[in-house]
């Protein structure tokens, strides 16, 4: 059965992915540990969504082996499928909320589909989960059409831990955000992830939740993974790393995030 | 008193308040079960009341809430407290269940006023729906207007592409159909017609009916199910996509660029799939007068045209642009609509359809009228 404290909680092996003559991933490694926020850093078009589509079990890689709480997800029965893909929460780009249902409705989802509950209670549940996620209950009524950028990327949140997942994948939780509705969701992140003791997986692009919110970052490169906390990550001579981590907007980052104190 | 309560919780006197004991699976896996005995809590609770979170196994967030929020309704209110490793999260939701209050401290409109609000709504919408058609149909005609004067305006190769799309590509299945009709009209026909030795009557019976009616009913409501719902679906995914609003705010009409070629195309698209759907209706009752009635082709042609009177033929086909402008009007009009979410797709795909064919029948119905009245 599932373990949800196994460490690492996420472990990759020798991934391969092509699309045709393109190789996406030639190998590639990755590993996250308990409890930390890796981020997944890369170029446009080196496979990052890939590698979570991989993960996910929504894409079969064309060889490598993933391993959630040390379960092969290739190699699960139907229900303990069941079981591993309600053990996590996703986030995905764009929300990808439902769009014929209110918000409330789109976070009860789930909780309807397993669960047996008063529409009371589902009521309350989403109250919860939407307040969780710093959003007011009365955003409940909502549709998502009705939502700006922040509101969809908090409602997709409050989905996400709708099942309690410890484990929670983000796919460019603040692209698209202003700085100040970003800064919001990453002091949020963070927050979550101590209240909740969550372990996050998450792709982006924004320097600035980087250096606030990751523990330990991985870069994809040549269809592998460099994977290092981010004082190593700064140090790396790879000239992308170097490029990546030291370009104008880095700078601007780091130093934000050295005046925080975080990162 | 002791009130014990199966499984999940145990209710104990404790001093001068209570003791509430969680215990066993209190995990989001247990919520139906724990939802349920909380439930079953006495409702006057008083004092203190302490949890006692020691026996309570992998304690989830949703179940803590639901345990929160039922002691928030007690009357009177107790004083709650948690001890026995309560867990982690608890902070938060307490923190939560306060924003929670303040949220809803408002209070929800008393229902009459809610109905009374509904009936406005739907008042206003009904308004604005009507408004809606009238402003669709007044930037119609602007286009269509200025086109004269702007020989651009018409949009020739849109309008071919459509009049590919919706014309030459339903060809077939116009066709098969308009033949299989006219040769079940002429069967039936025929084993009444019969029975009083007037077999030859079917042929008035075939080529009226095919050319005042069938022919062009039929081949409106095969475009209305075909073509209809393609322009309801494809300016609606245009709508979802803002490629209108992208058109706009490149100065560009989408009225001009979407809505008027398609009207157009089908308006020469549908008279000419109905003169095909005639020829074949005619070859149907032919076919069928030959093979099952025995009257070779010569006499059928002679007998057809003596039953045709000089308007028959085109007292058909003149409602064919007026069908034509009717399906297309209102499938894009739904189309253009669309807003927000995939489901407005499919219900105004739908709508778009239902209507198209509905307004057919109508005005049909109209003209049935009219050519009477006009000895048409």
């Amino acid at each position: 059965m599932l373990d949800p404290n196994f460490n690492p909680a996420i472990r990759v092996r020798g991934l391969h992915n092509r699309f045709g003559a393109q190789v996406v991933h030639d190998g590639l490694d990755m590993e996250v540990q308990q409890h930390e926020i890796f981020g997944v850093v890369g170029g446009s078009g080196t496979g990052k969504s890939v590698l979570l589509r991989s993960i996910l079990g929504l894409r079969h890689p064309d060889s490598g082996s993933v391993e959630i709480y040390g379960q092969d997800v290739e190699k699960l029965a139907a229900t303990d499928r069941l079981s591993l893909v309600q053990s996590y929460g996703v986030t995905f780009q764009n929300g990808a909320l439902i769009s014929s249902l209110t918000v409330a409705q789109n976070v009860q989802l789930p909780l309807r589909e397993y669960f047996s509950l008063a529409e009371k209670t589902l009521d309350e549940l989403a109250d919860m989960n939407l307040l969780m996620v710093g959003l007011a209950p009365d955003d409940g009524a909502k549709f998502p059409s009705q939502l700006s950028g922040g509101m969809i990327k908090r409602a997709a949140l409050a989905r996400a831990l709708a099942l309690e997942p410890k484990l929670l994948f983000l796919d460019e939780p603040t692209s698209g955000l202003d700085p100040i509705s970003a800064t919001a969701f990453d002091e949020l992140l963070l927050y979550l992830h101590t209240q909740l003791r969550l372990t996050v997986v998450m792709i982006t692009h924004d320097l600035d939740t980087l250096f606030q919110t990751c523990s330990r970052v991985g870069v994809i490169i040549d269809g592998r993974m460099i994977s290092d906390t981010l004082p190593g990550m700064l140090k790396n001579p790879n000239p992308w790393i170097q490029e990546y981590f030291h370009g104008p907007r880095a700078r601007a980052a780091e130093m934000e995030a050295a005046k925080d104190g975080h990162g | 008193m002791s009130a014990t309560l199966t499984d999940a919780l145990a209710l104990e006197p404790d001093g001068d308040g209570w003791r509430l004991l969680l215990v066993g699976d209190w995990s989001l896996a247990a919520m139906p079960r724990i939802e349920a005995q909380l439930k079953n809590l006495p409702a006057a609770l008083s004092g203190n009341l302490v949890c006692d979170w020691t026996d309570a196994r992998a304690p989830g967030i949703s179940p803590a809430w639901a345990l929160l929020r039922r002691l928030a309704e007690t009357v009177p209110p107790v004083n709650v407290t948690h001890t026995g490793n309560p867990p982690h999260f608890l902070d938060l939701l307490q923190k939560l269940h306060v924003e929670r209050h303040a949220a809803y401290s408002r209070q929800a409109e008393p229902t009459l006023e809610r109905l009374v609000g509904k009936l406005g709504r739907w008042s206003v919408l009904q308004g604005v729906h009507g408004h809606g058609v009238i402003v669709f149909l007044g930037r119609i005609a602007t286009v269509v207007g200025e086109a004269f004067s702007r020989p651009r305006a018409w949009r020739g190769s849109s309008v071919a592409r459509h009049i590919y799309e919706t014309g030459i590509t339903a060809i077939p299945i116009v066709s098969l159909i308009a033949f299989l009709i006219s040769v079940i009209v002429a069967y039936l026909g025929a084993q009444q017609l019969s029975r009083f030795g007037a077999d030859i009557f079917v042929v008035d019976l075939v080529t009226i009916a095919t050319l005042r009616e069938m022919g062009v009913l039929l081949t409106s409501v095969i475009v209305a199910g075909r073509s209809g719902s393609a322009f309801a679906a494809e300016l609606g995914v245009m709508q979802l996509n803002e490629e209108t609003d992208a058109l706009r705010a490149m100065g560009m009409n989408p009225i001009e660029l979407l809505v008027v070629p398609r009207v157009l195309a089908l308006v020469i698209a549908l008279p000419l799939l109905t003169v095909i759907a005639d020829a074949m209706g005619l070859a149907g009752g032919g076919l069928l007068s030959l093979i099952n009635l025995h009257i070779p082709l010569p006499q059928f042609i002679a007998r057809l045209r003596e039953s045709l009177s000089p308007t028959t033929f085109w007292s058909g086909l003149v409602k064919a642009p007026v069908f034509a402008i009717l399906i297309a009007m209102v499938g894009t009009y739904r189309g253009m609509q669309v807003r927000d979410s995939a489901r407005e797709l499919g219900r105004l795909t739908t709508v778009a359809v239902v209507q198209s064919i509905f307004m057919v029948i109508l005005a049909d119905a109209l003209f049935a009228v009219l050519f009477v009245q006009i000895k048409f």
